[in-house]
C-alpha cells in the first residue's frame, strides 16, 4: 500500500466529507449550518479574536489539569491492580462496569461537590480519562512475561533496577495505548462539561453560538476541535506504534 | 460466587454503608449528596406512581431505537465493506480516527439544523455507536480461519451457505462484542444528548431537578438510569464470557 | 494384483503471481503421478516445497496453472468432486457445534434422509472413538481429538479418495504414532485410496504403500519408494528391519534437499567435495 495511494485516498474521503457537508448546508440553509468554503474562510477571522482565545484558553487550562489528573491517579491505579493480584481481579469488574456506563449523569453530583468553577469541568474530565489509564496500564502489567522477572532476579537486579530497566519497557507500549485513548475521552469529558454547565469554554461557546443562532461560530468551533482531537491521536499513534515496533 | 467475586461485593457494600454513614450523620451535607436509603426510596415512590413511567418510555424507546439500528445497519454496511478490499483500504483511516475525535460535539450543530427534536438525539446515538458495529463486523469476517472456508469449499457448500453456516457463526463472538459496544455507546450517547439538551427524556429530568435544587428527585433518577445501564452491560457482558470460552480455548 | 488408476494429476505446475515487480513464484511441478485404486500414498518433502499446493491442486481447491488432474476418468475444475475428502492441517472444527454436529455438518447439507445422518454419524464417531463426547464442544477435547472430530465428519460422506494435509503436525510423536494406527484401521475399513502430506520421513514409511519423495520447491518427484507393506499394518512395523532402511532410503533422497529448503544449498555443495 504505497504512500501515493493512501494520500490520495485521504484526498478522495475529505473530498466526499466536504461535498456531503455542502449538500447538507443547501438543505439545511445558511442559517443552520454554513457552507465549507465560508466556514474555513471564517476559521481565520475568528481565530484571532479575543473571544476564541478566552474560551481557548479556558478549555485548554481545564483539560490540561484534567490529563494530569487523569494520568497520575490512572497509572497510580492500573500499577498497584496490575502488581496486586486479588485487587486487580476484585477492582476490574468494577473499573469495566463504570467504563460503560453513562457518567455524564453523574456531572450534577461533581458540580455538587466541586462547585461550578473550574474544579469541576477537571474532575469530570479525569473521571473519564482515569478509567482506560488504569484498565490498559493494570493489564500491561499483568501481561508482562513471569520469565522476564525470573531474568532479572537471575541477573541479581535490584527492585528499582528491575522496574525500569525491565517492567517499565516491557509495560510502556500497551500503558501508552491507556494515555492515547485517556488523552481522547478526557478532552470529551471535559467539553461535555461545559456544554453543560459553564460560561467559559469552548464547550459551553458552542452551546451558547447555538442558542444564538450563530451558526458560523458553532461550526467553526467544531471543525477545530476535530481537527486538534485528530491530529494530536495521530501524533500519539504514530509514538506508539514507534513504542510496539521496538517490542 | 467465588471469593474474588464475595470481596467484591464487600468491597461496594462497604463503599455504599460509608456513603449511607456519612451522609446520615451529616459529615456530608445533605444538599450535595442524599443517604442512598433515600435515594432507593425516592426511586421507588417515583416508580410506584408512575410519575416518570412516560419519560422512562421515551428515554429507553430512543436507546433501543439507537441500539437497533446502529446493529442492523452497522452489520450490513461491515459485511458490504469487507467484500470490497480496496473501499475498506480507503477507509481505514477513517475508522481509525473516528473514535479518537469527540464525535458528540456535533450534536449542537444537529441540533441547528433539525431543530429541537428527537432526531438530533438518534441521529447523533447512531452515530456514536454504529462504527463500533462495523469495525467489529469486519474483525469479525476476518477472523474466520481460512481452513473453515476451505472446508465449506470441500462440502462444496454455495456462498450464501458458507456465509450462514459458516462464516456467520464463526465470525459471532466478534460481531456479539460490537453489539456490546454499541449498547454501551448508545446508552451513553443518548443520555448525555437528553442531559445537555432535549425536550423530555430522563436526562433532561435529572438536569432539571438539578436546576430546581430537587436532590432526592435528582438521585432517584441517576440512581434508576445507573441501575439499568448497569444490568444490561452486566448481562451483555455475562453473556460475552460464555461465548468466548466456547469460541477459543481448550487444551492445545 | 494390477489396480486400476483411481486419479491422474499429468503435468501440473503450479506458479503464482507475486505482489510488485517480482517474477512469479514457481510453487510446485512439472508433477506426474497415477493414484492407485484402493493404495496408501504418502508425500514426504522439505518445508514449503509445495506438498500442500499438490494436494490442494487434487482436490479441487486451486487450478493449475498448466496440466490437468482426472479423478475416476473426470477432469477436476476448480471444483471439489464428489467423492473427495479433505482433511486440513489447521484444526478445522467447529467451535459452535458439538462434536455430533460437527461430524453431521457435510452430510446434513448432501440431502441424505435424516435417519441415514444419525446412523452414519454415529457409526463414524463411534468408529473414531468419540462416542462418549458426541454432547462436548471442541473447545474441550484436546488437538488430537478435534482432529479425530474432522476426520469423522469427513468420514460420514464415504469419500472413495481421503486426503490428509499433514493432519498431525500440530500433536506429539506418540499421539502421532497412534493416530498413524488409526487412519490405516479407516484405510482398511472404508477401502479408500487415501493420499497423506507430511513431513515425517517415519510416518510416511510406516504407513504408505508407496512414498512419493519431492523435492524442495518447486516441488517434483524426485522418487517414488515401494515400501511393500502387508494391508494388515500397525506402528509396530517400526520394529522392523525393513522400516529403517526405507527410512534410510528416504532421507538419503531428501537430505540434500531439505539443505536446499533451508537455504543452505552452499553447505551441501562446500559438502559434497
Amino acid at each position: 500500500m504505497t504512500a501515493t495511494r493512501r494520500a490520495t485516498d485521504a484526498l478522495i474521503i475529505v473530498a466526499v466529507l466536504l461535498a456531503a457537508w455542502q449538500i447538507l448546508h443547501r438543505i439545511a440553509g445558511d442559517t443552520a449550518l454554513p457552507a465549507p468554503i465560508a466556514t474555513l474562510t471564517y476559521l481565520t477571522q475568528m481565530l484571532p479574536t479575543e473571544r476564541f482565545a478566552q474560551n481557548a484558553a479556558a478549555t485548554a487550562e481545564a483539560f490540561s489539569l484534567a490529563l494530569i489528573l487523569a494520568y497520575a491517579l490512572g497509572l497510580a491505579i492500573g500499577a498497584w491492580m496490575g502488581a496486586h493480584r486479588l485487587s486487580g481481579a476484585v477492582g476490574e469488574p468494577i473499573l469495566v462496569a463504570i467504563y460503560s456506563l453513562p457518567k455524564i449523569v453523574l456531572y450534577p453530583v461533581v458540580l455538587l461537590i466541586f462547585g461550578l468553577g473550574i474544579s469541576g469541568k477537571v474532575v469530570f474530565g479525569a473521571l473519564h480519562g482515569i478509567l482506560p489509564v488504569a484498565l490498559l496500564t493494570m493489564g500491561a502489567i499483568r501481561a508482562i512475561p513471569p520469565v522476564y522477572l525470573r531474568s532479572a532476579h537471575t541477573l541479581r537486579l535490584t527492585p528499582w533496577q528491575v522496574i525500569a530497566t525491565v517492567l517499565i519497557p516491557a509495560a510502556l507500549p500497551e500503558v501508552f495505548t491507556g494515555l492515547r485513548i485517556g488523552f481522547t475521552v478526557t478532552l470529551l469529558g471535559v467539553l461535555l462539561g461545559e456544554m453543560f454547565a459553564s460560561r467559559l469554554g469552548l464547550g459551553s461557546m458552542i452551546m451558547s453560538d447555538m442558542q444564538l443562532a450563530q451558526s458560523k461560530d458553532m461550526v467553526t468551533v467544531t471543525i477545530i476541535l476535530f481537527a486538534f482531537a485528530a491530529i494530536a491521536n495521530a501524533i500519539l499513534l504514530w509514538i506508539e506504534h514507534r513504542l510496539h515496533r521496538r517490542v | 460466587m467465588s471469593r474474588v467475586g464475595l470481596i467484591r461485593l464487600a468491597v461496594i457494600a462497604a463503599l455504599i454503608g460509608a456513603l449511607e454513614f456519612a451522609c446520615q450523620t451529616g459529615l456530608i451535607n445533605r444538599r450535595t449528596i442524599v443517604p442512598p436509603s433515600e435515594m432507593a426510596v425516592t426511586l421507588y415512590k417515583l416508580l410506584a406512581s408512575g410519575a416518570i413511567n412516560a419519560d422512562i418510555a421515551r428515554t429507553l424507546g430512543v436507546i433501543v431505537v439507537v441500539i437497533a439500528f446502529s446493529i442492523v445497519l452497522g452489520f450490513a454496511l461491515g459485511v458490504l465493506i469487507h467484500a470490497l478490499p480496496r473501499i475498506r483500504e480507503a477507509l481505514d483511516p477513517l475508522f481509525a480516527t473516528y473514535y479518537a475525535v469527540p464525535i458528540f460535539i456535533f450534536y449542537p450543530v444537529l441540533i441547528a439544523i433539525f431543530g429541537l427534536t428527537i432526531f438530533p438525539i438518534v441521529v447523533i446515538g447512531v452515530a456514536t455507536a454504529i462504527v463500533a458495529m462495523i469495525i467489529a463486523t469486519l474483525n469479525g469476517l476476518d477472523r474466520v480461519p481460512r481452513v473453515l472456508t476451505k472446508v465449506a469449499r470441500v462440502h462444496r457448500l454455495s456462498r450464501v451457505s458458507t456465509a450462514l453456516t459458516l462464516q456467520l457463526p464463526a465470525a459471532a463472538p466478534y460481531l456479539f462484542t460490537g453489539v456490546k459496544l454499541s449498547v454501551s455507546y448508545g446508552f451513553i450517547a443518548v443520555i448525555a444528548a437528553e442531559f445537555i439538551l432535549s425536550p423530555a427524556g430522563l436526562g433532561r429530568d435529572i438536569a432539571d431537578a438539578y436546576a430546581d435544587f430537587n436532590n432526592r428527585r435528582m438521585y432517584a433518577l441517576i440512581l434508576f438510569l445507573l441501575i439499568v445501564a448497569t444490568i444490561v452491560n452486566a448481562a451483555l457482558h455475562a453473556f460475552d464470557m460464555r461465548w468466548a470460552e466456547r469460541g477459543s480455548g481448550g487444551r492445545p | 494384483m494390477a489396480r486400476d488408476v483411481h486419479a491422474r494429476v499429468e503435468g501440473v505446475t503450479r506458479t503464482y503471481a507475486s505482489a510488485g515487480n517480482q517474477p512469479p513464484v514457481h510453487a510446485l511441478g512439472p508433477i506426474d503421478l497415477d493414484l492407485l485404486k484402493g493404495e496408501f500414498f504418502a508425500v514426504v518433502g522439505p518445508s514449503g516445497c509445495g506438498k500442500s499446493t499438490f494436494l490442494e491442486v487434487l482436490a479441487g481447491l486451486q487450478r493449475p496453472s498448466a496440466g490437468a488432474v482426472t479423478f475416476e476418468g473426470k477432469p477436476i475444475l476448480g471444483e471439489v468432486a464428489d467423492g473427495i475428502g479433505v482433511v486440513f492441517q489447521e484444526d478445522a472444527s467447529f467451535p459452535w457445534l458439538t462434536v455430533w454436529d460437527n461430524a453431521a455438518f457435510g452430510l446434513r447439507r448432501s440431502g441424505v434422509a435424516e435417519t441415514e445422518v444419525q446412523r452414519r454419524v454415529d457409526d463414524a464417531l463411534a468408529f473414531m472413538g468419540l462416542k462418549d463426547f458426541t454432547r462436548a464442544y471442541p473447545s474441550q477435547l484436546s488437538g488430537g481429538m478435534r482432529q479425530r472430530v474432522c476426520i469423522a465428519r469427513t468420514l460420514v460422506l464415504q469419500p472413495r479418495l481421503i486426503l490428509l494435509d499433514e493432519p498431525f503436525g500440530a500433536l506429539d510423536a506418540q499421539t502421532r504414532l497412534l493416530m498413524g494406527d488409526e487412519v490405516l484401521r479407516l484405510w482398511r475399513s472404508t477401502g479408500a485410496t487415501v493420499l497423506l502430506i507430511t513431513h515425517a520421513l517415519d510416518e510416511a514409511a510406516m504407513l504408505a504403500d508407496r512414498v512419493g519423495a519431492m523435492s524442495a520447491r518447486p516441488g517434483r518427484f524426485i522418487d517414488v519408494i515401494e515400501t511393500g507393506w502387508p494391508r494388515e499394518r500397525d506402528s509396530s512395523i517400526v520394529a522392523e528391519s525393513a522400516f529403517g532402511e526405507i527410512t534410510g532410503r528416504l532421507w538419503e533422497r531428501l537430505r540434500g534437499e531439505s539443505l536446499k529448503a533451508l537455504g543452505a544449498s552452499r553447505l551441501a555443495a562446500a559438502a559434497a567435495d
